[in-house]
């Protein structure tokens, strides 16, 4: 109980449009989620919800095990939230901003000072700790940021879009970083719209439209649930096509797919490695020969679209319609 | 990179009154840090009422004339009240208002509200870092009067509640701009919304002129603004002219209607502050 989170039927509306709308959320101790959605999904929002930032219209959940309704302080003492809301002040130095965070949560100056100190540390922002956090680059900032959430070591964190905007070299040590907590058992539910970022770093995945969640699982699940997976060769010439489609129709869960022009042959499989080692050994046997084979599952951008797409045809003007998905920010 | 488990606790517990104490020390601290980070700002501010000074003491004070009170000399006298009060609203209303818009769509309240603070110690930070600034505008702006002639008459004492009373005045201003600021939806909005009220609070009052000289609504509207009983009580407290016998209530009783008008909008405004402050999560 320590560090999960609960939520049952959250809802928030704003105007007419439903941000939140029934939301259920299980997130086991250590347990990593991630709400992965294109912008105006309800991400933030669910997020704003768990953190106490905002009260749901309906729903209830808890973090921690402590309410988010009832019990706000003791839900803020339990968690860390750091991404694109919530801010650093631009003003005062990496250091100052720390030891400020610190004092809020309740440390005493001489504790807060000095966790202050470690963080910077950890986050290697020490040579800049007593620079105004305003000149800090972007990758910088959001370590500065990230280290905020932490002071308190909390057994809950919650990022919302934590590489946003930055380079992949940034991007990179932020992940490492945040590997590095899950590895020491924080729970952590993080928002993206980069399926990379979900594939990496998640454990578990909901997908995000419209205020509802439309799928979960982990992310193979995810990938199995869109097609499974597919055996997938080229053959070194062009007129050993027809028998490589022939050959591979035995095997198929449904009809070969050939790409003439890459030479290329497809199939659904359900049989995994066993059956790629019997193709390999059924091809060689035939005297077909091969330049490349492999056994592929579908890509989470391929499982994202798929499930995204069928939920297209939207009124423009809510909300959630006008963003692009694709932009950077939101 | 790993991250030390080995956290700290915290000592002050949510909810104490000694951690509402430190709260509203820690974000008075970090607005006054602010300022001082681009001083230009609080210089910039300055500058304008200290060159209005120059140009009223040297160039107008000789000719307005004062019922009761002849000469420049006297008029630099009575003016500087006015400029005292109408310095203080307008730093302290810009300052509050576009701090606290800044803080709203920077994201700054989102990271204090998801910490265990208490409740409004991020308005009253905002409001008791303003007073300090206001103190300071208060000495540069007593120097330039010094310097124009202006005296204090009635000995340390009654200057010392003049002050107070001025800066209370500012206190409760500086909680209107809170009010202001948590509601516009940009920071450029909140700095030109301030133009709206601050001209008829400062103008329409009894700070440079008499209002005996105005027309009778705008007569009684000058009679009982509040910066108008602040000057008022600010002037008899100095022992500056412009304290007339007889006339309207409010002017008779100069402090004690600066007093109740201070409380009374400090009051309102912070309970609305709190209110907009609380809607932000609902």
């Amino acid at each position: 109980m320590a560090g999960a989170i609960h939520a049952t039927g959250l809802v928030k509306t704003f105007g007419e449009v439903r941000a939140v709308d029934g939301v259920d959320l299980d997130v086991p101790e250590g347990g990593v989620l991630g709400l992965l959605g294109p912008n105006g999904a309800g991400k933030t929002t669910t997020v704003r919800l768990l953190t106490t930032l905002l009260r749901p219209d309906a729903g209830t959940a808890s973090v921690a095990g402590h309410d988010v309704l009832r019990q706000p302080d003791r839900v803020r003492l339990s968690i860390g939230l750091s991404g694109q809301f919530a801010a650093v002040d631009d003003r005062l130095t990496g250091r100052e901003n720390l030891r400020m965070i610190g004092e809020l949560y309740g440390l005493g100056s001489r504790a807060a000072r000095q966790r202050a100190d470690e963080l910077l540390a950890r986050f290697g922002l020490d040579a800049a700790a007593d620079r105004v956090s305003s000149t800090y680059s972007g990758g910088m900032r959001r370590r500065l940021d990230l280290a905020g959430a932490l002071v308190l070591h909390p057994p809950v964190l919650f990022l919302d879009e934590p590489s946003v905007g930055l380079d992949p070299t940034s991007r990179l040590m932020l992940w490492d970083a945040i590997e590095g907590l899950v590895a020491q058992g924080m729970t952590l539910l993080l928002t993206t719209q980069y399926l990379e970022e979900a594939d990496r770093l998640a454990r578990d995945i909901a997908v995000v439209d419209h205020g509802r969640i439309i799928a979960r699982g982990t992310p193979r699940d995810m990938k199995t649930q869109a097609g499974g997976q597919r055996i997938e060769l080229v053959v070194a010439w062009p007129e050993q096509l027809e028998p490589a489609v022939a050959l591979l129709d035995r095997f198929g869960t449904r009809k070969p797919e050939a790409d003439r022009p890459r030479s290329t042959v497809s199939v659904p499989v359900d049989g995994g490695v066993r059956l790629l080692t019997e193709v390999i050994a059924a091809l060689d046997a035939s005297g077909i020969e091969i330049t490349d084979i492999g056994l592929r599952r579908p890509t989470l951008d391929e499982v994202f679209l798929a499930l995204t797409e069928e939920r297209q045809p939207e009124p423009v003007g809510t909300a959630a319609a006008t963003d692009s998905p694709w932009e950077k920010t939101s | 990179m790993t991250v030390p488990a080995a956290a700290p606790v915290p000592t002050l517990k949510p909810g104490s009154a000694a951690k509402a104490l430190r709260d509203v020390l820690v974000i008075t601290r970090r607005n006054l840090t602010r300022t001082i980070r681009i001083p230009e700002v609080i210089v910039l501010a300055l500058v304008q009422p200290v060159v209005f000074v120059l140009l009223f003491a040297y160039i107008f004070a000789g000719s307005f004339s004062l019922p009761g009170a002849e000469g420049a000399s006297a008029y630099r006298e009575y003016m500087m009240p006015g400029f005292f009060a109408q310095t203080i609203a307008f730093a302290t209303a810009s300052n509050s208002s576009v701090s606290m818009a800044n803080d709203v769509h920077s994201g700054m309240t989102d990271r204090f509200r998801s910490l265990p603070m208490a409740r409004g110690a991020l308005l009253t930070g905002r409001t008791l870092a303003d007073m300090v600034q206001n103190s300071v505008v208060m000495v540069v702006m007593v120097l330039c009067a010094l310097m124009v002639g202006w005296r204090i008459h009635h000995g340390v004492l009654r200057a010392a509640a003049a002050f107070a009373l001025l800066l209370l005045m500012g206190y409760a201003l500086s909680w209107v701009g809170v009010v202001i600021g948590l509601t516009v939806r940009a920071p450029e909005a909140a700095a030109s919304s301030n133009f709206l009220w601050l001209f008829p609070l400062t103008f329409l009052s009894n700070a440079f002129v008499a209002p005996s000289t105005l027309p009778t609504v705008l007569r009684w509207a000058a009679e009982w603004n509040p910066l108008s009983a602040t000057v008022q009580a600010v002037r008899e407290l100095f022992g500056n002219p412009g304290v007339v016998d007889g006339g309207p209530w409010p002017t008779q009783h100069p402090v004690l209607v600066s007093l109740t008008w201070s409380i009374v909008i400090a009051v309102t405004a912070r309970a609305l502050a709190g209110r907009r402050y609380r809607a932000a999560g609902a």
